[in-house]
């Protein structure tokens, strides 16, 4: 409640310039690089700029009607126009926007400049999820939501205890090193999204076919959170993006046990799949691409079918595969996302779990086949 | 001889009123008044849908968590919300004023096409009727916000295709509103009464309906290529076909931007017929007046792609639309600043037409100005799709747009009914509807810098306070609207007694010189030349 209040004098204040109050969340988040805190300046310039102008012109106004009123016995005048007067009032407002535009148009080329980068990643917006390609190391990632289902759906009325960063938390971050010039490439796998990270002050959308790019530059070790900004169905509130920026040394280690992590995480193609190992394979990668829509229990929910018990899931297992690989109205095509040992693990697990005993195990070699 | 065919004349005139009654008169309504009142009722039902809507957005935005409705639906509300405003409440209701008001105050019998008006109010029930029916849908209805970008557009269900059909309809309604107002006001005017002795309100109307005429077929032609890529395999926006998903906002913006103007312009009619009548005082800078509405109408097809700023464009289209879109702040400033030397030196009094346009003036520089920190590209990256911009275009669209009808209505209601509405509810209306605005509008500029993205149904917990506050006020400003319609149906029924002809002293159009209420039908003989050169006199026009 104190908070609140502090929050809503401040704000009455205007005093919403000075970068002390970017505690107080009234103002853009503390900018990280020199770029971020040219936009900040700019947009303090560009408030006190439009203060001044509303004050003076209310001012004249509010003037006016404290005095000029009938109440009072004002009467009328009887001008109705002035040549000079209007000229005036042309012409300064065309020099404050030129005031404006000029430094605009500087921060707006360094914006958009994007030679001389150190490194590149690649970022893929997938309903719902980041994707991300280190195309100088040759490994990649997809980026989650970690807050729990049951902190964000309360729906019964529960009041659950919330992580410190509700919302803005992911399972597998983006890690750069700090101070180097990263030039980030953007496209997207379904719809348009738009990735942001206000500290750096970049933004740029995510567009399907095409390829975009954009780039930032960390100056402080930490982490920084942002969100997708581009409507993009139905989780677009739940697709944040976390940045930690660390040392050059933390970062070369990462970098190390990313490419063992991708290499362990391999699959053999060939691999002949026992029912037990499909089945926790299969669970992993329900947790991670299924249950957002139906559920970790395989109920479904709204427009979203049920699994357990489901007439494709227990009946012939080419339907089920058509409808993996291609996908079927609201449902993705997961044939381009997922490997054939994850859609034959999720297959797996799918006709083995809740109702659901049909005791087949499929094959990575199953899925192959019915891709041709 | 004279006489008797006068008298015949009279007996003709006599016979035309025998209209209709009942539910047949407003079927087959072709009068210019009674067309007018279905569309503000239409207008204000479509208000009172859209803000149940918008009740049900802060509801769920009041704290963090779901509690209430699903993403997916919760993506309905916010899109069928932003489309009932725009095309189902705003627009409409400028319509429904002009074609109350232009007759009246041009000295014309009634609009041009008087069966074609009818049919461009009825296709808006069938219009609204199938937004609201893709609720219940399979699908449910279009959730991909009121700019319907595609690709996420093609991915909708069959309320999608109700959405597309229904923005179809009202298009072509608007068309033809347009086309009545422009032939209205171009060929019907009083003797005596030159283009530049119109009434600002005229004028505005005029500009607005060429918009309207331009635009709304390009807005059908987006609509019409998500619906061919969405089931005649068109590959218009699909970019595994070559289309381009970002073609799509181009051509929608190009729509989209003078579509702000359309809800903009007439709200700055009204507002230049108000202030002089209740400053006692000539409009200051009539000319200059015309020349800026014509400025800002040419401006609004050149600046479309700033909401396009995070897309990626090249450097230069990037500096070219934000100079362009900065060029905009001249004309306007132009009109609020004779606004207020309108006000300077007047006799000014305070009944509710004048607050509601005084609030407007201030809130909708407001919202002006905070448009001149988003024209600013380099700023814009922080901003585009976050609550800022949802904190700019409210301060436009209800303090600028609706609280501008809200002064139309009140102002123009003694000679719609006849009666004087409630001065004190009024007044108490409007303070009630500026307090609550600004608590649910203004800290929402704060939630956008601090970086709440916009269409989000949950929200990190750093914004909460932010959002309870704008819940709270949204729920006071809606129920608040309730005092408006008691208001008006006191005074269909008698208000607080008659209305004289001329209830504003400092008015001198040519409306005030029927009785009140306006009978059922005005300006058959058409005004004499003089008094239209008398009231041109009054208002310093030549």
């Amino acid at each position: 409640m104190k908070n609140r209040a502090s929050g809503l004098i401040a704000s009455l204040l205007l005093a919403v310039s000075h970068p002390a109050f970017a505690d107080y969340k009234l103002n853009l988040q503390t900018p990280v690089n020199d770029l971020a805190r040219e936009v900040y300046g700019l947009h303090t310039f560009l408030l006190v700029i439009c203060t001044v102008i509303f004050v003076v012109v209310f001012g004249v106004m509010f003037y006016s009607i404290f005095k000029h009123r009938k109440s009072r016995g004002h009467k009328a005048a009887n001008f109705h126009e002035s040549t000079t007067v209007e000229i005036i009032w042309t012409i300064i407002p065309v020099l404050i926007l030129v005031a404006m535009a000029w430094p605009a148009t500087k921060v707006i080329i360094a914006q958009k400049d994007t030679r001389g980068v150190d490194m590149t990643i690649k970022v893929t917006g997938y309903q719902w999820k980041w994707g991300y390609d280190y195309l100088d190391e040759g490994f990649a990632f997809h980026s989650r939501l970690k807050t729990p289902q049951e902190q964000y759906e309360n729906f019964g009325g529960e009041k659950p205890v919330r992580n410190a960063d509700y919302l803005l938390e992911v399972d597998n971050p983006v890690v750069v090193p700090v101070g180097k010039r990263v030039r980030v490439l953007l496209t997207a796998n379904d719809v348009i999204h738009s990735w942001w990270v206000p500290a750096f002050s970049v933004k740029q959308d995510a567009i399907p076919g095409f390829i975009r790019d954009t780039w930032f530059q960390a100056d402080k070790e930490g982490v920084y959170r942002g969100q997708c900004v581009e409507l993009c169905g139905k989780d677009h509130g739940f697709m944040p993006i976390v940045v930690h920026v660390v040392s050059q040394e933390k970062y070369a280690a990462w970098v190390v046990e990313q490419k063992k992590l991708a290499a362990a995480s391999q699959d053999d193609p060939n691999k002949v799949w026992t029912q037990a190992d499909s089945v926790a394979r299969g669970q992993k990668v329900y947790e991670a691409n299924c249950a957002v829509c139906h559920k970790p229990d395989g109920k479904g929910q709204g427009a979203f079918p049920a699994l357990d018990g489901s007439k494709v899931v227990t009946g012939d297992k080419a339907g089920q595969i058509d409808i993996l690989l291609n996908g079927k109205n609201a449902m993705p095509a997961w044939g381009k996302t997922l490997s054939d040992t994850e859609i034959a693990a999720v297959m797996t697990y799918t006709r083995n779990s809740w109702g659901n005993k049909t005791g087949e195990v499929l094959q990575p070699v199953d899925i192959k086949t019915a891709r041709k | 001889m004279t006489t008797a065919t006068h008298d015949h004349d009279h007996a003709h005139d006599d016979h035309h009123d025998h209209h209709p009654t009942g539910l047949a008169r407003w079927v087959t309504a072709t009068n210019h008044k009674d067309i007018g009142t279905l569309y503000m009722w239409f207008a204000f039902i479509m208000f009172i849908s859209g803000g149940v809507l918008a009740l049900c957005i802060r509801l769920e935005l009041f704290s963090p968590g779901l509690q209430f409705f699903r993403p997916e639906l919760f993506n309905q509300f916010t899109t069928l919300h932003g489309l009932i405003m725009v095309f189902g409440a705003i627009m409409p209701a400028f319509t429904g004023l002009a074609n109350w008001q232009i007759p009246l105050m041009i000295g014309a019998p009634d609009m041009a096409f008087a069966r074609m008006n009818n049919w461009s109010f009825w296709l808006l029930p069938p219009a609204a009727l199938l937004l609201m029916i893709s609720f219940v849908v399979p699908g449910g209805a279009a959730a991909a916000g009121w700019t319907l970008y595609a690709p996420l557009s093609t991915q909708m269900g069959m309320g999608m295709d109700l959405t597309i059909f229904a923005i179809h309809i009202m298009g072509i309604s608007s068309i033809m509103g347009a086309i009545n107002i422009v032939t209205t006001i171009l060929n019907m005017r009083a003797p005596g009464m030159t283009m530049m002795k119109m009434p600002m309100f005229v004028w505005t109307s005029l500009i607005t309906a060429y918009l309207l005429i331009a635009v709304m077929p390009v807005l059908a032609g987006a609509v019409t290529m998500v619906l061919t890529d969405r089931h005649f395999g068109t590959n218009f926006f699909n970019a595994a076909g070559g289309g381009d998903p970002v073609l799509y906002q181009h051509i929608f913006w190009f729509f989209g931007h003078p579509e702000v103007y359309i809800m903009a312009l007439p709200a700055f009619g009204i507002v230049s017929q108000v202030i002089p009548t209740f400053a006692r005082k000539p409009l200051f800078g009539y000319h200059s007046m015309v020349y800026a509405t014509s400025s800002i109408a040419i401006l609004s097809f050149m600046v479309w792609a700033h909401h396009m700023y995070s897309v990626g464009m090249p450097v230069t289209a990037q500096l070219f639309f934000m100079y362009a879109t900065t060029l905009i702040a001249v004309p306007t400033g132009v009109k609020v600043f004779n606004w207020i030397a309108t006000m300077w030196k007047g006799e000014m009094s305070f009944e509710t037409p004048m607050l509601f346009a005084i609030g407007f003036v201030c809130l909708f520089t407001l919202g002006g100005l905070s448009g001149v920190v988003l024209s600013i590209a380099a700023v814009d990256i922080q901003l585009h799709d976050t609550y800022y911009v949802v904190a700019h275009f409210h301060y436009v669209l209800v303090a600028g747009a609706l609280f501008s009808l809200f002064a139309a209505v009140y102002y123009w209601l003694p000679k719609w009914t006849g009666y004087m509405y409630d001065e004190k509810m009024g007044k108490f209306h409007f303070w009630w509807s500026m307090i609550w605005f600004n608590v649910t509008f203004f800290p929402m500029h704060f939630l956008g810098l601090a970086g709440m993205p916009r269409r989000i149904p949950d929200y990190a917990t750093q914004f909460t306070e932010f959002n309870t506050i704008a819940s709270i006020g949204a729920a006071m400003f809606g129920f608040g609207q309730l005092i408006l319609l008691y208001n008006v149906i006191r005074t269909i029924r008698g208000g607080v007694g008659p209305a004289p002809q001329k209830p504003w002293e400092g008015a001198h159009t040519l409306e005030w010189e029927v009785p009140s209420p306006a009978p059922f039908h005005t300006w058959e003989t058409p005004p004499p030349v003089a008094l239209v050169d008398k009231l041109s006199a009054e208002q310093k026009l030549h």
